[in-house]
Parts: C-alpha cells; structure tokens; sequence
C-alpha cells in the first residue's frame, strides 16, 4: 500500500478508497443538511466546515492531494475563519427566524431543490457511467504538483493572472470603499490642541454650567458670569433662550 | 557521501511497513507529543525561574520532573465545570479540535533517516505525502477552530474577545509562514518533509563569478530572512508571548479559556504545548536540517545513520523550545494593534521582495557570466542609485521655546519668563539638629536629650 495505490484512483477503485468513501460520504451529506437546517449561524457554518473537510479528503483520495489540502487550508482554514469571525461579530443569540413570509416557500424550494439534485444526479450519472478515465498516471507523472504548476503557468496563465487582478481589484475596491484615511492634518495632538485653547480670542477655562448665577435652574436658562452680563456658551445652541421675568419668579402665594 | 545519502528516505520509502510498525509509529508520536508536553511544562517553568533567579518546581519527582504530572493529574479531579449560557457540544469539541490537529501534525515530522526496525527497513516517520508541508499548514489553520469555537461557544465576553482576537491572528500569521515556505519550496523543489530533509543535506554548490562554493545545506542559512519570519510567525501561530493576545491574562483574564476548567483545560494546555513542539520540530525540519547532524559531528562518519540522527532531531528540537521559553521570559506583550501592523506591514511585505529577489537569482542561475552580471548589476545599481539621491525629507528644525513664545498672536497668556529661576522662600529656614553627644552620667536626667 503505497503512497501511489492509495492516491492513483484510475480505472479500479481500492478497497480503502472504498471504505474512505463509504464513511465520508454520508457525513458530508450530513454536513450539507446540517447546514441548510441548522438555525443557528455559527452552527451552520460548523457543518459547512465538516462537508469542506470531507472534500478535501476526497480530492486527495482522486489522486489530486495538492488540491484537497489547499481547500483545507484556504476554505476551511482561511475563509470560514472569517465567516465565523463575522458571525460571532453578530452574536450567538441570534437565530433565524421560522415564520414563513411567503406562504409555501418551504415546502417548493424542497420539492424544487431534491428536483434539481435528482436531475443532476441522473444526468451525471447517465454521462459518466461507462466513461472510462484515462490519463491520469500521465497527468500526475511528474508529481502532482509538478503537474498542476506545468499547467497553470503555461497554458492557462492568462486565465490565471486575470483570476488574480479580479481579486487584487476586488481586495483594494473593498479597501477603499471601508477604510477612511484620516488626512495628517485633520489629527489633532495634545500640544496643538492645548495651544488652540490658549489661544486669544478662546477662553480655555471650562464652560460655565447652566444655571450658574442664574434665576433658574433650567437648562434653558443661560448662566451669568460673574459680572452679572449672560453667556450663551452655558445653553445648548438648539435649546431657545428663556430669562424669566420677575413676575415668573415671584412665590405663587400657594403655600400660605 | 554515498553511504550517508542511501539513509535518505524517499517518497517510495513510505507506506510499505507491516501494520503493527504503523501502530507503533504511531504510538510513539502520540507519546513524543503528551512527553513532550510533560517534560515542555516543568522545562520551561525551570528555565522561566532560573530567568528569573528563583528555582522554579523542584519538589515533585527528581528536580521537579514529576510536578507537571501531579498538576495534571490534580486537573483531572477537578470539578468540571460547564456555563449556563454555553453551546454544550461546540464547547465540549473545541478543546479537542486543538489536540486532534496539533498532534496530527507530528505525523509527517521526520524523527531519523531509515532505520532498522525488526528487520524492517524504515524510515523514522509516521508517513510522508507529496504535500506534507502543506498538510503541516493545514493542521495549523485547523487547531485555530478549537481557540475560536472555545472562545464563542463558552458564553461570555472575555472568552468571546480571545477567540476573536485569535481567529484575526492566525490568518494573519499564516500568510507570512506560508510566504516564507515558499522559498523552503523553491530552493528544496518539493513538498515533502522527508524530501526537504534530503535536499538540505548535500550542500549546493553555488558558481559565483566562474568560482564554485560549496553552499551551507541548511535552510537557515541559506534563506535567512524566510527562516526569521517563519520562526515569528510560528510564535504567533502558537499564541506563544510575546504574542500570546488571545489569552493575554492582564486584558482577557485567561482569554479564550477563562471559563475552560478541569480536563478540558488540560486539553487546551496540552495542545499549546504540543503545537510549540510540533512547531519546533517543523521549523527544525524545514530550516535547520532536520535529523542531520550540525557541522562539527558530520566529521564523524556514522553521524548521519542508524539511530544518533533521532539525537540530533532532539537536541535542535530543544534549543528551539528554549527559545519559545527565553523569548516569553525576556519580552513584553505587543499591544495587539502593533502586532497586526507587525504581520501585514513589516513581515508580509518584506517575505514578498524576498521571495522576488530569490526567484529572480534562481531564474539567472543557467546565464554566463556576463549575463548574470548585468541581470544583478542593474538592478542594485538602480537600487543604489535610488537609495543615493532619493530626496529626504528632513524635519524643519524645532523652534526653541523662546521663538515659540516670541511667535504668539497678541493677546495671548502672560507667561513668566522661561528662565525663571526660582529664589528661595525666606520663610523657610535651614533647620541643623545641633546635638551634644548623649552623656548618659547619673544625675543628668534633667538635660534634655
């Protein structure tokens, strides 16, 4: 059992392939369940996890172990890592709703859904039941990643480098959109900030609080300073001004 | 050198052994793991107190050896304790998503070359793939989800923030550990540990200017910066201070374990100290020569075969689990938005012109002489060039207080003048304790003393 009959899948099916397939097979389908019916999110995502490592095994037992550890790497590890980050982000109580806001909804996408995966099914199964796989010792004689690298950077490599500038855009479009550059002048530091306080024309001490020296004690009314003059800087500037007159202020006589 | 490289095992090696070799493979890198582990703890609580002249755990056991082993198995007995508002499966599997991958990771580290076993010609590793490397990052990416999952699953915010903080980090350090793989990749032509081992072995030779120099084998040495920002990013991958910012205790109270208790904690102390193993062991493997022996003792023969490799392994194994533990001993926690400039801005782009440059030597490597001279000749000479007369951008000279201070509108604060020298208060006068001399005679109470 070496390395190579374990992973060369071509024309006969081993009998480990066999049993990997057998006992993965079902759990990945689980996942995929589990998935769609779990109601929490992170739960959801947990059981995409388990169908994404379960394919990943089977790319590496179809001979094509490079391509199942980068989907392990980079699906499972790297970008339902950020799925959960956003997820957890959200909050763990928050559950999906089962109130149904189109009526039937439900019940057509199963029919609809166990429809298209029969149709894909028979139709897979129709076209490739008595294909004979050829080619594959070839394709993995050099290695398998050898072979993946041959073609990648010789007959698809402007597919490929076209794949990499849609991403790289993709990245910096998101950057630009979300990240907000403040401009080196727009941040203030301590010394500048404590020069524009003292300067003239600003009055550095605290502002007077409302009420202060005043007839009232509503926030309406503006303090005065201690030489008797009001200042506005003790009201908010959207509440109207009040002074109260004398009359106003004068005891109602209701307690006698 | 033909008897020493007949010792490197190849791809074709592996997967022939009977089953009962398998298992003990197996189990002896099960067992390497939880050792090392036992022995990890007390070593670097030893080595921390010899740091910090203080003796460390010397009670239990000779020196102390046996204090890890009475801790955990004081740990088992504890009360298990599970929060209410815990999701109870996730956070009863986090734990051991942690322990399943770090020591998974141990299968394809390779301990020794071929070896006798039995009768059986084998090599010292579980197995080896195509793409065990990758199969190493895999199981790296993988042990996130058990810190991630504890921290969400547990309930509570402290946890909730370290399993954040944690999923950010890895990401984050995984791309500058796989950038720096790639040179391992580029120089070594393959992705198998076993293979990597072997490529290190026999020193390249390289032709510089028509000379031929016999180039040191060892990664480290040949690819210097892949090899320093590799072992920084292994620190972070392993949470290991100083970038231990997923359960920084003085922010976090414990981080993504605080509500962990008993056996299931013991898991997560398991699987940090198995991945800073692990990690030791792939950085050994993939830089430091793997089972090879360092220079001076290649002069002996039999160095390089039979079983002295697995001593060899060990003892760089080792020195690397000590640095783990002098750079915890020696430096404080980076605040964690320095850490993320320190993996994106500095490791990450300077890995990327590294990688540049080396395929860029690599690819030249065929040319003549003259070619190689202008292909390298240009580029540092524009290189030079620019660095020379690039405009600087000196900061304006500070003004002095004086000027500042001559500089302000009118109108503005009285200020003292800068030179002020404060007298001193006449009010306060210099006080001298005048005192004679104790006399202690009879009759002499009356005096004040």
């Amino acid at each position: 059992m070496t390395t190579s009959t374990v992973l060369a899948a071509a024309g006969s099916v081993s009998t480990g392939e066999a049993v990997t397939f057998w006992i993965l097979a079902p759990l990945a389908l689980i996942g995929g369940i589990g998935m769609v019916a779990a109601r929490n999110a992170v739960h959801s995502a947990l059981w995409l996890v388990l169908t994404m490592l379960c394919l990943g095994v089977f790319y590496v037992l179809q001979a094509g172990p490079f391509i199942g550890m980068v989907q392990i790497i980079v699906y499972t590890g790297a970008i339902m890592m950020l799925f959960l980050f956003v997820l957890m982000l959200v909050g763990r109580d928050s559950t999906d709703s089962l109130i149904e806001t189109l009526r039937g909804q439900r019940v057509a996408a199963i029919v609809l859904g166990l429809g298209f995966a029969g149709l894909v099914g028979t139709g897979l199964y129709q076209a490739l039941d008595r294909t004979n796989t050829v080619g594959l010792e070839q394709v993995n004689a050099e290695g398998n990643v050898q072979g993946i690298a041959r073609l990648l950077f010789t007959k698809y490599v402007f597919a490929f480098e076209l794949t990499s500038a849609l991403l790289i855009t993709a990245a910096v479009g998101a950057m630009v959109l979300a990240h907000v550059e403040r401009r080196k002048q727009d941040k203030i530091d301590q010394v500048s900030t404590m020069k524009a306080r003292f300067a003239p024309g600003n009055y550095p001490g605290p502002k007077p609080g409302p009420g202060v020296f005043a007839t009232s004690s509503s926030v309406a009314t503006p303090a005065r300073l201690p030489d008797g003059r009001l200042t506005d800087r003790s009201t908010p500037a959207i509440l109207p001004q009040r002074e109260l007159t004398a009359e106003e202020t004068s005891l109602k006589g209701t307690d006698k | 050198m033909s008897p020493l490289l007949a010792q490197d095992p190849t791809l074709a090696d592996f997967g022939r052994d009977p089953w009962w070799l398998v298992l003990g493979k197996i189990v002896f890198a099960f067992a390497f793991g939880l050792l090392a582990t036992l022995l990890g703890v007390w070593f670097e609580r030893r080595v921390v107190g010899y740091m910090q002249v203080r003796p460390g755990p010397n009670q239990v056991g000779p020196f102390g050896l046996l204090q890890t082993l009475a801790d955990g198995l004081k740990m088992a007995f504890k009360e298990d304790i599970l929060p209410k508002a815990a999701d109870k499966v996730v956070y009863f599997f986090a734990p051991t998503i942690s322990v399943i991958c770090a020591v998974t990771a141990l299968s394809v580290v390779p301990f020794g070359p071929m070896v006798s076993i039995f009768g059986h010609h084998t090599p010292l590793q579980v197995t080896d793939v195509p793409v065990a490397v990758l199969l190493l990052l895999a199981c790296s990416s993988m042990g996130v989800y058990g810190i991630v999952l504890g921290g969400w699953a547990s309930g509570s915010t402290y946890p909730l923030l370290g399993g954040l903080r944690s999923s950010a980090q890895m990401i984050s350090y995984e791309v500058a550990m796989g950038l720096s793989i790639v040179a391992v990749f580029m120089t070594a032509g393959t992705m198998s540990t076993s293979g990597i081992v072997a490529a290190q072995g026999d020193g390249t030779q390289l032709t510089v200017f028509g000379q031929t120099i016999p180039a040191p084998g060892w990664y480290a040495i040949l690819l210097l910066p892949s090899f320093i920002i590799f072992f920084i990013a292994t620190v972070g991958e392993t949470n290991r201070a100083p970038f231990d910012l997923p359960e920084a205790e003085s922010e976090l109270v414990a981080g993504f374990m605080t509500e962990y208790s008993s056996l299931k904690f013991a898991l997560f102390m398991l699987s940090e100290y198995v991945a800073m193993v692990t990690m030791s062991a792939v950085t050994t493997t993939l830089f430091l020569g793997g089972w090879r022996a360092p220079w001076p003792i290649t002069i002996w023969e039999g160095a390089n075969s039979g079983w002295w490799p697995m001593l060899w392994f060990f003892g760089k194994v080792i020195a690397l689990v000590f640095v783990f533990v002098w750079l915890r001993g020696t430096l404080p926690r980076l605040r964690y938005d320095q850490f993320m400039r320190l993996g994106w801005k500095v490791l990450l782009p300077i890995n990327l012109v590294w990688i540049l440059v080396l395929s860029g030597l690599r690819s030249i490597e065929d040319w003549d002489t003259r070619g190689k001279v202008i292909a390298v000749g240009i580029p540092a000479g524009i290189l030079l060039i620019a660095t020379i007369f690039w405009p600087s951008r000196r900061p304006k000279p500070k003004p002095t207080t004086q000027e500042q201070v001559d500089n302000r509108p009118h109108g503005s604060f009285p200020l003292p003048p800068m030179d002020l020298q404060v007298p001193p208060s006449p009010r306060i006068t210099r006080v001298v304790a005048e005192r004679e001399p104790a006399n202690i005679v009879a009759g002499s109470d009356s005096r004040e003393v």
